[in-house]
């Protein structure tokens, strides 16, 4: 609003201010009832002295009306303001006949009521079945579509979410690395399609790990969901496992995430993966990271140790520029263990790593 | 808004900035009901305020247009092309036909809340009638039977987030039972650029996406680490207070941002009744104008016993009737500050147009403490039962905002008689014991350890609840707080009006003893963001409705399962909230806000026959399955 805008409507609004008084009503507030009305008398009895109203003409002052309940209690001999109440409408003596005349005396009492105490079920008069008193007078078919779209979109209804955990730049002493980890879902609070991807390579060689995962997922508890179904890894030699798993957030709001994979060929290993987010501000957050792998048996041919066979820990600095958008920096130190630390020194590899990355975490 | 020189049509839709001007008669504007800035195909903007529309035959018509507030743009719905919609001002005892033209690409209705109708009429599609499909006109029709300050919004979809609502006031047949110089509303709404679709889903997938106000390493927030450490572990957000707050929302009074200008004339000793009504999807307002005392005189449309606060909470779709006095100042400023209190909506109390008061900066925001998870560790006046006390609880319910009131009554001398009689009620039960704040009670609760204690214990609930993922919480004992001022407020300085403060001012006529008890629970899963009546969405519940047998009288105790207050809604009847008055004066409202961990009792007389929805009027927990159909039978089932 400029200020010509504001000094234009002052001006006009001071004209509606300087109409008469009845003009006034109509353009500064709804038309009054009391001015529409027959004069009426002021209702109820006034058992207080009036205070001096300022307001000349005006002859039920709100303090009169408000003292008797503010007061009544205390007083502590008179039934609260029944009795002025009934004064204030004919309606209120039908009331006060009904009462008086049906119920006795607990009616009448200025006693709260007690009530039933246990729950029981409706009488049979209240009758059974679906809500259908709209299907008589618009008709069936006019109602169930409406019926269903109520339902529909009342509750149960499905929502898709996919996250970018992780897409980050490893900076390490010889190469580059970038990797990838990806989850979403489609589907109800309790039942959905969830699925996984990640993977990693170096720049400008072929793609190392890459993984994907396909599971239905039901939530067994307030912040636990079941996940079972499939993987699927695709660089290197083909193979596919079987995945059961559990995904929530546990206790300290650690969000949790383990995994069981059993392969084709019969081996058996493991993932957990835990993630807390602790704001420093609302939009800056540190994420300490852990994952461990584990594996039931020695996998050669994929450098695998039984036992023990990776520790992943790490921190990440985001900021979230949205929500959704949150560019992050961080450090990792990854080791390999046991018989995969073998493997890993037998290929020449460091078996200890630390990497920095630099990365991004969105959704959508 | 920048022009220097303004044409007509500006200056009239600039005026809209002037609230008096909002509640002008249709006549005083030309009759351009739907008209204003709606000239552009494809591009009509949405004017901020209202007109008036009345009579016995009242066209309304529901348009897409691009809202502006504060610079900020939104595709909007509105009713005859402003939000609020129109005020539709009707008379008791009057026969009303309203044609509804949709003229949007997907379904809308109206539901007129708190309004005695017709089931059929009562404008919930799937429930009471098939809705309104695109380019058609639905005819509504129904005899008025009541009076008092309502309003009305659309139940299809989103909508309401949108814009679609508006304010409606009913005259009565007979006198007001108060008197007053101006008759002035305020409907207080949120406003988001978001699409609201968006919002829902981003609710269930992001956990916490709208509350900047989480707890973190350099937050303010007097907690201490056992605290924090204590509400990780039980994996709850003690900031979770509204789910949605600003900067996501813009609140609004009567359509307008804080910054444009809402303003409501007065001549200083003038009475001012103020219509206040939560038109929001989802938000809570605590309300107050500091240095002015309003005194309460209606509640969701019905009159009450006059009681005088300095401040109240309303939930959303309740509504409250104050009077107001204002005295020698030039400008009160009336603050809707959000429950979570990252915003607020604003008006002007002016003496001239343009005077401005000063605007008292944002509190501090609230947190949840554990006697929101239900623990009973007794905080003070405020956990006893309404029940079985006597005459107990009503002085009370006095007490509980008694220490506050005379903290305030002595700091800020209000000299009004009634104000006097509160203040000697706080000293009395201060002086009997009694004054216990529940505010230190539960400040001292938070300090407490978690071990051994069970916080989702589903042996406590009754049979007929459905255990499962959607229930992340039992309330360990919940007990009655329809003491409880709301949260935030449980321990501000001055008076706070809380239900037990209510008392109806006509007696209800049907004072029967309930014959029997419906016990319902509220339950939800605040990480899935499932909301559902116990433990069973709607959409688990569509065609299993709350049963009542015709003119049956129920005592209905909601049970709330989780840490958000939720205004429970009934359409088509009013109920009486079991607060410790007498039966023939407990207050008739159609909201109830169920505290959270809390639980809250009504009396119902199930005398409107037909189908009924029955839900959270937060839109989005309405949506994420919290509600349920209730079937009332009618006279001709009765045995």
């Amino acid at each position: 609003m400029s200020m010509h805008a504001s000094l234009s409507l002052a001006a006009l609004a001071t004209a509606l201010l300087g109409a008469p008084a009845s003009a006034q009503h109509q353009g500064h507030s709804m038309p009054m009832q009391m001015l529409s009305q027959a004069p009426t008398p002021p209702p109820g009895p006034t058992p207080a002295p009036t205070p001096v109203d300022p307001h000349a003409g005006h002859a039920m002052p709100v303090e009169s009306a408000a003292q008797p309940p503010a007061s009544d209690p205390h007083a502590g001999h008179v039934m609260p303001a029944t009795p002025a109440a009934a004064a204030n409408s004919g309606e209120a003596m039908e009331g006060m006949d009904h009462s008086a005349m049906g119920h006795g005396t607990m009616a009448g009492s200025t006693d709260p009521s007690p009530g039933p105490e246990m729950e029981t079920p409706p009488p049979p008069e209240a009758g059974s079945g679906p809500p259908r008193a709209a299907d008589a007078i618009w008709g069936a078919d006019a109602m169930s579509e409406a019926r269903e779209e109520l339902r529909r979109t009342h509750g149960d209804f499905n929502v898709f979410w996919f996250q970018g955990d992780r897409l980050e730049v490893h900076a390490r002493k010889g190469a580059n690395d970038y990797i990838w980890d990806f989850q979403g879902y489609y589907g109800s609070p309790t039942s959905r399609f969830w699925f996984k991807s990640e993977g990693e390579g170096s720049f400008g060689e072929r793609v190392e790990d890459a993984e994907f995962q396909a599971l239905y997922s039901r939530a067994i508890s307030p912040f636990w969901d079941l996940q079972a179904g499939v993987r699927q890894d695709v660089a290197g030699p083909d193979t596919t496992y079987a995945v059961v798993g559990v995904q929530g957030l546990a206790p300290y709001l650690f969000e949790l995430d383990a995994a069981l994979f059993v392969s084709h060929r019969g081996d058996i290993t493991a993932r957990i993966e835990a993630e807390l987010d602790q704001r420093i501000t609302q939009r800056l957050i540190l994420q300490p990271r852990v994952e461990v792998n584990l594996a039931a048996q020695d996998i050669p041919w994929s450098g695998v140790g039984a036992g023990l066979d990776k520790v992943e820990a790490g921190v990440r600095l985001r900021y979230e520029i949205i929500r959704e958008f949150a560019p992050y920096i961080g450090i990792e130190q990854n080791w390999r263990i046991g018989g995969s630390a073998d493997y890993a020194r037998a290929l020449g590899e460091d078996p200890s790593v630390t990497n920095y990355v630099v990365g991004i975490r969105f959704w959508f | 808004m920048s022009n220097t020189t303004l044409s007509r049509r500006r200056l009239i839709a600039g005026l809209g900035a002037v609230s008096a001007f909002s509640t002008m008669p249709a006549w005083a504007q030309g009759h351009s009901i739907g008209g204003h800035g709606m000239s552009r195909r494809g591009a009509a903007t949405i004017r901020a305020g209202f007109d008036e529309v009345q009579g016995e035959v009242i066209d309304l018509a529901v348009r897409d247009g691009l809202r502006i507030i504060e610079g900020r743009r939104s595709i909007g719905r509105a009713v005859n092309g402003s939000v609020p919609g129109p005020l539709i001002r009707l008379r008791e005892g009057q026969s009303v036909r309203f044609n509804v033209a949709n003229h949007l690409r997907e379904d809308t209705s109206i539901h007129w809340h708190g309004l005695l109708v017709p089931f059929q009429m009562d404008g919930v599609p799937g429930v009471s009638f098939p809705g309104i499909k695109p380019n058609q006109t639905f005819t509504y029709e129904f005899p008025v039977r009541q009076a008092g300050t309502y309003w009305y919004h659309s139940h299809s979809g989103l909508q309401e987030q949108q814009g679609h609502y508006g304010p409606l006031v009913i005259d009565p047949a007979g006198a007001e039972p108060v008197q007053y110089d101006r008759d002035y509303i305020l409907l207080l709404s949120d406003f988001t650029e978001l699409d609201p679709h968006f919002i829902m889903s981003r609710l269930r997938t992001g956990e916490g996406y709208f509350n900047r106000q989480q707890t973190s390493w350099t937050d303010r927030y007097k907690l201490s680490g056992a605290e924090r450490r204590m509400w990780a572990e039980m994996r709850m957000p003690p900031t979770d207070i509204m789910d949605i707050g600003a900067p996501t929302y813009t609140f609004l009074a009567n359509g307008r941002g804080p910054t444009e200008g809402l303003e409501y004339l007065f001549r200083p000793g003038e009475r001012i009744r103020l219509r206040v009504i939560n038109g929001s999807a989802q938000s809570f307002f605590n309300v107050r104008i500091p240095g002015l005392p309003m005194t309460i005189i209606g509640a969701d449309g019905q009159n009450v016993r006059p009681v005088e606060v300095d401040e109240f909470q309303i939930g959303t779709a309740e509504t409250y009737d104050v009077i107001l006095q204002p005295g020698s100042a030039e400008a009160y400023a009336i603050v809707g500050e959000s429950m979570d209190r990252s915003g607020m909506a604003l008006a002007m109390l002016a003496s001239r147009p343009g005077a401005r008061a000063t605007v008292p900066p944002l509190r501090d925001p609230p947190l949840l403490t554990m006697g929101d998870m239900g623990m009973d560790h007794g905080s003070g006046g405020m956990d006893h039962s309404a029940m079985g006390h006597g005459n107990m609880p009503q002085p009370e319910s006095t007490a509980n905002s008694a220490s506050a009131a005379r903290v305030d009554h002595a700091a800020m001398g209000h000299g009004a008689p009634a104000a006097a009689g509160a203040g000697a009620a706080a000293a009395d039960h201060a002086a009997m014991g009694h004054g216990g704040s529940p505010g230190t009670a539960a400040a001292a609760m938070g300090a407490m350890s978690m071990d051994g204690m069970n916080m989702r214990d589903t042996s406590l609930l009754p049979p007929d609840v459905k255990v499962g993922p959607g229930i992340d919480m039992v309330s360990m004992s919940p007990v009655d707080k329809t003491g409880d001022p709301g949260l935030g407020l449980r321990d501000v300085p001055h008076r706070v009006l809380n239900y037990r403060m209510l008392a109806a001012l006509e007696p209800n006529k049907d004072t029967r003893e309930p014959s029997r008890l419906l016990e319902l629970h509220l339950t939800g899963n605040m990480e899935r963001y499932m909301w559902s009546f116990d433990g069973r969405m709607y959409s688990a519940v569509s065609d299993v409705p709350i049963r009542f047998a015709w003119n049956e009288r129920v005592r209905v105790k909601l049970v709330n399962n989780t840490m958000m207050g939720h205004p429970i809604h009934l359409h088509g009847m009013f109920f009486e909230i079991v607060n410790g008055q007498a039966p023939a004066h407990q207050p008739r409202k159609n909201v109830i806000i169920v505290q959270p961990g809390a639980s809250a009792t009504f009396d119902l007389t199930a005398n409107e026959p037909g189908d009924w929805a029955f839900h959270c009027h937060l839109m989005y927990h309405m949506h994420a399955g919290m509600m349920q159909t209730v079937t009332v039978v009618g006279p001709e089932g009765a045995a």
